[in-house]
């Protein structure tokens, strides 16, 4: 494994990522002002984990790096989103 | 293995091993983050209008600057690690540099937004705040718990940004053997990424 070539990333792509970040950020607090009701926090929470998988891909090197750290992340996510399932349809049933 | 004369002596080394660790290391810190969200979810799905009040009273333009600097910082911290890999000391010097002022700044931007809250009364058990509703107090209570553990996070990170800084300074780090770099990258790429859910959970309530 260690003779693996790294992956050097250029700094514009970094350039590239932090604009869109920032764009999103953006986009985030501009759709608050918007009246949408329940949908404000999905649209928000969707944009939040748009910005969540750039940082993972491109600043944590998933993109670059060994497949099984990507493999372990997405396990994690889903564990996470069960355990939030999970509760909510406990509490949505009391 | 040693067939051939080492000119320098051998150090064992496994930066994958260490990245490894790291990784690891990173999905214990989200399930923690992840459960801390998880209360939050079930107390704002219980008060709806009090999290939304206790929302209103965060200051969104100072959430929204420190959301963009931290993500200038996490930028900046990636391309350290790109002119390390370089050889380039000076310019990963430069940009860790202005990641460690960020961090300091983030700081204190919190200073100053938990201060005028603890002034106001709104703090867990201050006046004004228990003049407030249950699902308020509730509020209150995550955003000083999370938040101030996300606090905890750019301390600690400020501590191995100076580290990290020095051994560039003294050549422990350089361009074949950066792995702390990384780790490092990558634990403050982690706080990034709690601050982007916490920024919209907290401050952008509707």
């Amino acid at each position: 494994m260690s003779q693996e070539k790294h992956h050097i990333v250029s700094y514009t792509t970094h350039g590239i990522v932090l604009a869109v970040l920032l764009l999103l950020t953006a986009a985030s607090v501009a759709v608050t002002r918007l009246e949408m009701g329940p949908l404000n926090t999905l649209v928000a929470m969707l944009i939040a984990g748009a910005k969540a998988a750039v940082v993972l891909i491109w600043f944590m090197h998933l993109k670059f790096d060994n497949k099984l750290y990507t493999i372990f992340t997405v396990l994690v996510l889903v564990i996470f989103l069960l355990v939030m399932y999970v509760t909510f349809f406990d509490y949505s049933y009391r | 293995m040693e067939n051939h004369t080492e000119h320098t002596s051998h150090v064992h080394r496994d930066d994958e091993g260490d990245k490894m660790g790291m990784w690891l290391f990173i999905f214990t810190e989200l399930l923690l983050f992840g459960m801390l969200f998880l209360i939050y979810a079930v107390y704002r799905y219980k008060n709806p209008v009090a999290f939304q009040l206790g929302g209103n009273e965060l200051d969104v333009f100072m959430g929204t600057f420190n959301t963009v600097i931290l993500l200038i910082s996490s930028a900046t911290v990636a391309m350290s690690i790109s002119a390390i890999q370089k050889g380039n000391k000076k310019q990963a010097l430069a940009l860790l540099s202005v990641t460690l002022f960020i961090a300091v700044v983030f700081l204190v931007n919190k200073y100053f937004e938990w201060g005028a809250k603890i002034e106001y009364g709104l703090y867990p058990g201050g006046d004004a705040l228990l003049e407030l509703g249950h699902g308020t107090i509730l509020f209150f209570g995550l955003y000083y718990v999370m938040s101030g553990i996300h606090a905890l996070h750019i301390l600690i990170g400020i501590g191995l940004f100076i580290y990290v800084i020095t051994q560039i300074r003294k050549e422990k780090i350089h361009s074949t053997d950066y792995v702390w770099l990384e780790n490092t990258g990558l634990y403050w790429h982690l706080v990034d990424l709690i601050w982007i859910f916490l920024f919209p959970l907290f401050y952008l309530i509707h």
